[in-house]
């Protein structure tokens, strides 16, 4: 019966340790962001946001910047989404456990983890030189949208697989096909799980900005069109800040990117609870 | 149309989709490569990948500096972050009221979504001559690096490893308790050996992400190609070499810059393989096997 | 006769849900007593009770008492933990950790801190025999629980219990999720155990009840019907939904 502290004693002093590094993490957390928001906010007004930038973005709007992010990350999105659910529909309905799943599976996990630099580096020597596209939207926001495709597809995919199979067994027992059955059951129910993947992989392209470093440009114009150069607001606060160009703008470039991700978790966070709910059946 | 030719179409049309991450994953490498090995040809493996020196204006492309560098940052960081990220998780599964869990999940996706710049900017204003008060030198340094990156990193720990706990069957929380266990005998000798590869998996996440991470590491490292003799000297990381130079380098200049992207992806491959292969023994032990 | 376990006006509730209703109900001492009842009934949210592991749900709520040796397990100053050693439990399905079957049996010990080697490889043979698990796992005590067949598992969490010496085991339809062989098995087990622990069997089968236990409660609706020697309820009910109970009229 050796022992060094009674286990009521570690008892007591481990809640005290858990609790302590519980709120620590918080407290990190919240405190950057806090700031960030306290910092930026008095920046952040309807001439901040919808005013175009003077003399490089040293004073002004930010009003290009958030066009820029939105056209790349629509880009992004529009050719991701189609790719990143139908590779989910085909892994879960489709695919067996074969070579070529596994592969799939490999590949969309390694996407999913190359450092952001690569597919910039990638998006430069293929969209931008080889395809001869430029500095553009285009560029970028085809190189964001392999950046979202894994997110996409795996949200998809385990939305997808937890629709119950009796609903596709009921479908298919009606004499319904196979596609039928997945166009009218499968993907219905399992829309709140997309969206929520969707929403995320927006998330993971509007807050990058070392993969459209060389792929997208840094104009300070609104882009009129696909090949046109642009600047999106991840990219504006990293060029403000490493240039030394306006601390001020930088703060409130800062709080407009933290209140979009606010955004985004809310709306996912909404459709989450809504899509469990439903699924509950209440 | 016959029916059975409307599917056919479209299960091979959905069977493109679902190649197109291996496509890509292929264009990838192939272009990467393509650019890159040039450059580790004309400098020679080993003086690329373990070279002192990175002068291109000299002609000498060595990344070792480079490698210690985004190694050193990355060690550092899971240092302080798995740590304090681990407990956390504990914390939030085990212990914390359930009225509070729900408004602390839901935080820390937000942080984990917070983009990389953000945080680097926060580093650079605020982090940077703090350190410099602190510890003298320019305040840009590894160590600067690691404080940013372990709280980049911390989101994705706490979250993935908070799932590992909570995925533990509730019956060997029960079968412990029954038993005259306390709680923190029940979380060290049962419920955390169980989560362990969970853990494990969330720490090498982490590792992904810091590896990877370019522009916030940019902000605060200091970039200076060299071995640190010390935690508080400025270092360059593999990333931030590649985003730096990339703006003006031609030639063997912008292959070699490709070449350490190369590097980046033979790591990040590692990485994967290594998860992999721990998902497997999961798997095998959770699910009836031996131990 | 001597009793181990006294309820007196036990109420449960879970959050607005009344669950148990004015509860009483002595348990003797060294022998078995089975709770039987429809699903839903209480009987498991009752021995849940008797050991205190409802603490472990946040909107549990009670009143009444209950009485080990006379103590009062829920009077604040009582030692859940040393409740909880003194209260064995044997779950309806086989929770044996992902560990040995060694370190499985020797679980409870380490945790109350018995690190002793040759005591620990001897307390686990003994408890191992008593559960009459050990000749068929004496040659792999190394390997994982994990890969014991569903009765040979359950034998494994008796013995697990057994061995911290608990004066009470209470078993949660330790039968329900094993095959006849295996069941019969472990009602042998409940048979030799009754002379050294007092046992509270939660049983859907009454067979099973008649099989195993000298006294029988029967539990519906969160009350108790009617209870006492497994004889007299199986035999002469006193009360009509006892009888139409146990002759399959209803659950």
């Amino acid at each position: 019966m050796h022992r060094i502290i009674p286990p009521k004693i570690s008892q007591k002093i481990m809640t005290g340790v858990f609790w302590a590094s519980g709120l620590l993490t918080i407290a990190i957390l919240l405190v950057i962001i806090g700031y960030v928001l306290l910092k930026g906010l008095p920046v952040v007004n309807l001439e901040f946001i919808l005013g175009d930038p003077i003399d490089s973005g040293r004073s002004g709007g930010i009003f290009p910047f958030i066009m820029s992010s939105i056209y790349v990350t629509l880009l992004a999105v529009l050719v991701a989404t189609p790719l990143g659910v139908g590779a989910a529909i085909y892994l879960s309905e489709y695919a067996g456990e074969g070579k070529l799943v596994k592969l799939i599976r490999f590949g969309s996990e390694t996407l999913a983890s190359i450092p952001s630099i690569v597919f910039g580096l990638f998006g430069l020597a293929f969209f931008v030189i080889y395809l001869g596209f430029g500095w553009s939207v285009l560029s970028g926001g085809l190189t964001l949208a392999l950046m979202a495709l894994p997110t996409i597809l795996s949200a998809s995919e385990v939305s997808i697989e937890s629709i119950n199979k009796s609903y596709a067994e009921g479908s298919l027992a009606l004499g319904a096909t196979k596609w039928q059955t997945i166009y009218r059951v499968v993907i219905p129910a399992a829309l709140p799980g997309i969206s929520t993947g969707v929403i995320l992989g927006m998330g993971r392209a509007i807050a990058e900005a070392a993969a459209v470093l060389y792929t997208v440009g840094a104009a300070l114009m609104i882009p009129t069109s696909l090949m046109d150069a642009a600047r999106p607001l991840p990219l504006h606060l990293y060029i403000l800040a490493t240039e030394g160009l306006s601390m001020d703008n930088a703060w409130g470039t800062a709080a407009v990117l933290v209140l979009m991700i606010l955004i985004i978790t809310v709306v996912t966070n909404t459709l989450v609870d809504r899509y469990r709910k439903k699924m509950m059946g209440r | 149309m016959p029916k059975w030719d409307e599917e056919f179409f479209i299960e091979k049309g959905l069977l493109l989709t679902a190649v197109s991450s291996i496509i890509i994953i292929a264009l990838i490498i192939l272009f990467v490569f393509k650019e890159g090995i040039p450059a580790i040809e004309s400098t020679g493996f080993f003086s690329f990948l373990f070279g002192m020196d990175w002068a291109p204006t000299k002609g000498e492309y060595g990344i070792f500096p480079m490698i210690i560098g985004t190694l050193g940052i990355t060690v550092l960081s899971l240092l302080m972050a798995v740590p304090l990220g681990v407990f956390c998780a504990i914390f939030l599964a085990e212990i914390a009221p359930s009225a509070m869990r729900k408004v602390l999940n839901p935080t820390i996706q937000t942080l984990a979504g917070i983009p990389s710049v953000v945080y680097g900017f926060f580093g650079l204003v605020l982090l940077v001559p703090f350190m410099r008060l602190q510890f003298g030198g320019t305040g840009f340094s590894m160590f600067t690096a690691s404080v940013i990156l372990t709280v980049m990193i911390l989101p994705i720990i706490v979250s993935v490893s908070e799932d590992a706990f909570r995925s533990i069957p509730l019956e060997y929380k029960e079968a412990s308790l029954a038993l005259g266990a306390t709680h923190w005998q029940t979380i060290k000798n049962v419920i955390f050996p169980a989560a362990i590869p969970g853990v494990i998996t969330s720490v090498i996440l982490g590792m992904g992400r810091a590896i990877g991470e370019t522009l916030a590491i940019i902000m605060v490292a200091g970039n200076v190609v060299q071995i640190p003799s010390s935690i508080f000297d400025p270092v360059r990381a593999l990333t931030s070499n590649i985003a730096i130079e990339m703006g003006y380098a031609t030639g063997i200049h912008y292959n070699a810059l490709f070449a350490t992207g190369i590097v980046l992806i033979f790591m990040i491959i590692v990485l994967l393989v290594i998860a992999n292969y721990l998902h497997y023994k999961k798997k095998v032990t959770m699910g009836g096997g031996y131990l | 006769m001597e009793y181990r376990i006294e309820v007196e006006d036990l109420n449960v509730y879970f959050d607005e849900l009344h669950i148990l209703k004015d509860i009483n109900l002595k348990i003797p001492k060294n022998a078995v007593t089975s709770l039987i009842g429809p699903s839903g009934c209480g009987k498991s949210t009752f021995i849940r009770t008797l050991n205190r592991m409802n603490d472990m749900i946040s909107t549990f709520k009670m009143d009444g008492t209950v009485l080990l040796d006379g103590e009062d397990i829920y009077n604040p100053k009582v030692d859940v933990v040393e409740l909880r050693k003194k209260v064995g439990m044997v779950f309806q399905k086989p929770n044996p950790f992902p560990k040995s079957i060694f370190d499985n049996v020797a679980y409870g010990l380490r945790v109350h801190g018995i690190n002793d080697k040759d005591f620990l490889a001897q307390k686990v043979e003994e408890s191992l025999k008593e559960a009459a698990l050990w000749d068929e796992v004496k040659n792999i005590l190394d390997k994982s629980a994990m890969g014991l067949s569903g009765g040979q598992q359950q034998r494994l969490c008796i013995a697990r219990t057994i061995a911290v010496e608990p004066e009470v085991i209470l078993m949660d339809e330790p039968c329900s999720a094993l095959d006849p062989i295996s069941t019969t098995k472990i009602e042998d087990l409940i048979h030799k155990l009754k002379k050294d622990f007092t046992i509270i069997i939660v049983t859907h089968n009454m067979q099973q009840a008649t099989r195993v236990s000298k006294h029988t409660a029967f539990f519906l609706h969160g009350e108790i019907v009617e209870s006492g020697l497994t004889e007299k309820i199986f035999i002469e009910p006193e009360d009509k939904r006892t009888e139409d109970y146990i002759t399959g009229r209803f659950g």
